[in-house]
């Protein structure tokens, strides 16, 4: 378990260090919810309608973007292929990139939503369902995203195709994580109890299938 | 204790040599792609020519005929593919790599054809060529996780190395499979539910039942006999490829 942490304080470390990689993706998440009313119109009332699905493609646009890193620097000079004859299981050693890929992008990204909310012109409530939405749905795209990112790690030109795979794998967390903000109010917990159980389920599975692709990789 | 550590040449085995698999599926392909000929002139005759008019939809229910098929042949593909991971992970088996390797873009032909069937048929009968249905959504999905795997397929310059990779990718797309065949049941919005594998037997007459099943049976003739066709390139392909490789290594000494 030691271990485990060391490796996320690791992780953090070396992304926070180098240069503000989290404030580059809250700017880029920001910059969505200024393009989106220029370009549809400042109308409020349109904004506040659209506002959870927007939210939700900015976070998952940002999530995106941030995929590259999980494992690819790792895997060129060589660390991940120490991590794998560590004593730590490599379903663990994904784990703990996991849970720092989560702290970096996603919580960046949760922390930036109140600018967000006063953007997309949503009301109290709104902005509190949208946080506690993306809260439960972002373990599950970062899980998605782990496998996409392992399983293209060997291809030095892969950067486009990783979201090109996950994307439909992600929907149903797109697709519960929009309708639990701002629904009546039984059907909202509904889909907000659909989005724990996906990201659960991902978050549970993905590191094994992503450890899996990753040791196919390297042989 | 034995000396013969060989390994036994069972079927399974050698199945796996690319030779063999060649030779023993050549005298196949003729008389599957006849096979697939007549299930098919028959199916036709019987979807055009003797089955009854829908008392709603007229003739547009002729379009069911080549949409069931291919919606079939959508989710039967990537269960052979999963199937071929499977066989990729566990056994490290050569043919699964080239079995998945070949029946993904079919997969992703006989998805395409579905959904554009589906739309033309749609259409006049829901008044819309596309809704945001569970089962049409879920369709839509296993589309693009065709259209994902092949392009993995493409971006890889070692197979081999592909081959597990895709495996892995392909196992995990599998969850899609499911929440296909139950979206009708979990959503129920416009597209019907299940109405000829069911508990209590085919909720159709036997008139639209027969040229429905007679042209399931020929499209799935049609895959194998395309799948096998493919496979059987895809292992030349291999064996020319490997080829000109040694003809420049000879080159150069």
């Amino acid at each position: 378990m030691k271990a485990f942490w060391a490796l996320v304080y690791r992780d953090i470390r070396l992304s926070t260090r180098v240069g503000g990689e989290a404030m580059t993706l809250i700017l880029f998440f920001i910059m969505v919810g200024v393009i989106v009313p220029i370009a549809i119109g400042p109308d409020s009332k349109v904004l506040s309608r659209l506002a959870p699905g927007l939210i939700w493609i900015a976070a998952f646009l940002a999530m995106i973007l941030g995929l590259d890193r999980l494992f690819r620097a790792d895997d060129e000079d060589g660390s991940l292929l120490l991590m794998r004859h560590s004593r730590l299981p490599f379903p663990a050693v994904v784990a703990a990139k996991m849970v720092a890929h989560w702290v970096l992008t996603a919580l960046p990204l949760i922390l930036a939503t109140p600018i967000m909310a006063l953007l997309l012109a949503m009301d109290f409530a709104a902005w509190r369902d949208s946080l506690i939405s993306l809260l439960a749905g972002t373990p599950g795209l970062v899980a998605f995203g782990a496998m996409g990112a392992a399983v293209t790690v060997s291809l030095r030109r892969g950067g486009l195709i990783a979201p090109v795979l996950i994307l439909p794998l992600s929907i149903p967390v797109l697709i519960f994580g929009t309708s639990a903000i701002g629904e009546s109010a039984g059907r909202s917990s509904a889909a907000l109890l659909f989005l724990c159980a996906v990201s659960l389920m991902a978050a549970v599975l993905a590191p094994f299938a992503a450890a899996l692709a990753l040791r196919l990789s390297e042989d | 204790m034995s000396t013969d550590s060989a390994p036994k040449a069972n079927w399974f085995s050698r199945l796996a040599h690319p030779g063999q698999f060649l030779s023993w599926t050549r005298p196949l392909v003729l008389p599957l792609a006849v096979l697939t000929a007549i299930a098919f002139g028959f199916g036709l005759y019987f979807a055009f020519f003797n089955s009854p008019e829908d008392y709603q939809m007229g003739d547009t229910v002729r379009i069911m005929y080549v949409h069931v098929p291919n919606a079939w042949l959508s989710q039967f593909t990537y269960a052979v593919m999963a199937a071929a991971a499977l066989g990729t992970l566990v056994w490290r088996h050569p043919m699964a790599d080239v079995a998945a390797k070949s029946a993904a873009p079919l997969g992703a032909i006989f998805t395409a054809l579905a959904l554009f069937t589906g739309s033309l048929w749609g259409r006049p009968t829901w008044g819309t060529f596309w809704e945001w249905d569970g089962r049409m959504t879920s369709t839509l999905i296993l589309l693009l996780i065709y259209l994902g795997i092949i392009a993995l397929w493409r971006a890889f310059e070692d197979q081999l190395r592909a081959g597990r990779i895709v495996a892995v990718f392909t196992l995990i797309g599998a969850i899609n499979i499911p929440v296909v065949k139950f979206s009708v049941d979990w959503w129920n919005t416009l597209h019907q539910p299940a109405s000829v594998f069911r508990p209590d037997g085919p909720r159709m007459p036997p008139s639209i039942l027969t040229p429905l099943l007679v042209m399931t049976v020929a499209f799935t003739l049609l895959f194998l006999t395309l799948h096998i066709v493919r496979m059987r390139t895809e292992v030349l392909n291999r064996r020319a490829d490997a080829l000109s490789r040694q003809a420049a290594m000879g080159n150069k000494s």
